[in-house]
């Protein structure tokens, strides 16, 4: 399977990550070179083989449904790029 | 005379208990050994005045009797780990000036121990890599030289890796997600082992790819191993995926014993192409083994070719989802805006400029392989290969065989910057030996064994039933002996 340049930038606004125009014949022929090495897979025959979800024979653990925490607001906005008033501040959203 | 930078864990802590040396004697040496040690570039982020802090208290906890194993014994601690009030940006420059506001479960539980954190080391951005090239504080450098070439000391651990072999700390934390403490401590003569998956929280370490990731330490001997795996393993209600067993104690079990122990040689392993020094090496290593009383048996790992191409399909797939996270909203980097500019400008340019080429390359990647159509034919596919490969393991361990015998890398620590013109793939290929481990949950410890004809170490992988940490650990010590690795790094920095 090779990514054309369309694909590319389909993928790059999927993941949220600008790309320039100029960069994404460069890209398209990377991840095609990685997605080629990856196609090894189809020779393996998994019929009936059901996907792994969890390495080791577990399930995953539920907590009871409390509040465990809180009263944190200083420490959760500390780290923020832009915090005002108790807020993380984003560019405006809604019009 | 042995500087006090240059003892292992046990003979550090066995000074300290007799009081033949302080806590802050030994942080005091490795601070300095630490600022000499600037031209391999492993610490990224020093806090000297914390660890001597640390060292006072771990002084008065010795001298009151209170004294854990790893009480006093100075430590770097890889950039992947949150830790309190500290720099913690996974070497990238989207967690620019980071400062977390808690303290990951295993350096909770290190430090609780009385551990002394030295500063934070040097690794690949988002530990995806295996040379420490992609690193946003530039390369991290082996100690290891044997020409004019600056050596890699491997990824992603790459700076835990350089700072123990260099004797800058006593020893680190590392993670592992496809091989990152395995290939750094067989590139740079050190042991490093990855425990079972869940043996160690993950919580507070920077996600990767969470089926995979497990945290373990990276030290000078398989005897310091088992004692500082101790400290850092264990049940924590914060992760979902740790497990709820007891801790046996790992260095107990360091008999020296092997006699009548089954150890598989995988078919498999013996790559085309292997360098005839690295199957020199593990016939070497095979016949140690079985100088020491284990039974020496073939087996077949059948599907070890899929595991890279599955490995590059899961990882990515996790990474691209774990790292979503990274939008210039609640911490690290937001790119500045043109006017004009939205909510999704500031996601899609905060994340092209913060993240590097290589963690770019695998987030679309893992978007790709998990986008509408394509889900079924690469990330459904790659867990059905991930579960036949566990699969080739849980027979063989079934069929009485104890632990494996694989090399760990496939080459010695190669010069920095030699693949830079490289398809990623041929990076990719370091993992070859060490990611089924991952991708089967076990256990994995590599031990250096010797030298290459230009004078580098070498290293071999021994793989473990799943918790049989303790089992490993001696087949491991066994190795250790017989190998008789006692070759030091000539000091050029």
């Amino acid at each position: 399977m090779s990514i054309d340049i369309d694909t590319a930038r389909k993928v790059a606004k999927l993941a949220r990550i600008r790309v320039e125009e100029a960069d994404l014949p460069a890209l398209a022929g990377e991840l095609s070179g990685i997605l080629g090495f990856m196609e090894q897979l189809n020779e393996v025959d998994v019929d009936g083989v059901e996907p792994m979800t969890s390495v080791t024979p577990m399930r995953l653990r539920r907590r009871a449904d409390v509040v465990t925490d809180g009263n944190i607001q200083a420490q959760i906005l500390k780290n923020a790029p832009d915090a005002r008033e108790g807020f993380f501040a984003v560019p405006k959203v809604v019009e | 005379m042995t500087h006090l930078n240059e003892l292992t864990v046990a003979a550090a802590r066995d000074a300290l208990r007799k009081g033949e040396a302080t806590a802050v004697d030994l942080t005091m040496a490795c601070l300095t050994a630490m600022d000499a040690g600037d031209g391999l570039n492993a610490f990224v982020h020093k806090t000297p005045e914390i660890a001597l802090d640390m060292a006072r208290a771990a002084d008065a906890r010795i001298k009151a009797g209170d004294a854990p194993d790893m009480c006093g014994i100075p430590l770097g601690i890889k950039d992947l780990f949150c830790t309190k009030g500290v720099a913690s940006q996974a070497a990238s420059n989207i967690l620019k000036g980071f400062k977390p506001e808690y303290e990951s479960t295993v350096t909770s539980q290190l430090f609780n121990a009385g551990a002394v954190m030295l500063g934070k080391l040097n690794m690949d951005e988002f530990a995806m890599g295996s040379s420490n090239e992609t690193s946003c504080y530039g390369n991290a450098i082996n100690p290891w030289k044997v020409d004019d070439r600056s050596l890699t000391p491997g990824g992603s651990s790459g700076g835990s890796a350089s700072a123990v072999a260099g004797d800058l700390c006593l020893a680190a934390t590392g993670t592992d997600t496809g091989g990152s403490i395995r290939q750094p401590a067989a590139f740079t003569g050190i042991v490093g082992i990855k425990p079972t998956y869940g043996r160690v929280s993950r919580w507070g370490v920077v996600a990767f790819a969470s089926s995979l990731d497990q945290a373990g330490p990276m030290t000078k001997t398989v005897r310091d191993a088992a004692i500082m795996l101790g400290a850092m393993s264990g049940f924590d209600p914060k992760d979902s995926t740790s497990a709820e067993l007891a801790v046996p104690d790992f260095e107990a079990a360091l008999s020296g014993d092997i006699r009548g122990q089954k150890i598989g040689i995988p078919r498999e392993y013996r790559m085309d192409g292997m360098p005839a020094e690295i199957e020199a090496l593990w016939a070497n290593g095979t016949a140690m083994l079985k100088d020491a009383g284990a039974e020496i048996v073939d087996i077949s790992l059948q599907h070890t070719k899929y595991a890279l191409p599955a490995y590059y399909v899961i990882a990515p797939a996790e990474a691209s989802s774990n790292l979503a996270r990274y939008d210039g909203v609640r911490y690290g980097h937001r790119a500045k805006l043109a006017p004009g500019d939205g909510i999704t400008e500031m996601y899609e340019k905060t994340r092209a400029e913060g993240f590097g080429p290589e963690v770019q390359r695998r987030i679309m990647i893992g978007t790709y392989v998990l986008s509408a159509g394509f889900y079924d034919a690469y990330y459904n596919r790659a867990r059905k290969v991930r579960a036949l490969i566990k699969q080739d393991f849980d027979q063989v361990f079934a069929a009485g065989v104890d632990a494996i015998l694989t090399p760990a890398t496939p080459s010695a620590a190669f010069g920095l910057g030699e693949m830079a013109n490289a398809d990623p793939i041929q990076m990719y290929l370091n993992d070859v030996f060490t990611v089924t481990v991952n991708l089967a949950g076990l256990p994995g410890i590599a031990v250096p064994v010797g030298l290459d004809a230009k004078g580098l170490p070498l290293g071999l992988q021994l793989i473990g039933k799943p918790w049989d940490e303790a089992g490993l650990l001696n087949h491991a010590y066994v190795l250790e002996a017989a190998a008789g690795f006692v070759a030091k790094p000539q000091k050029w920095w």
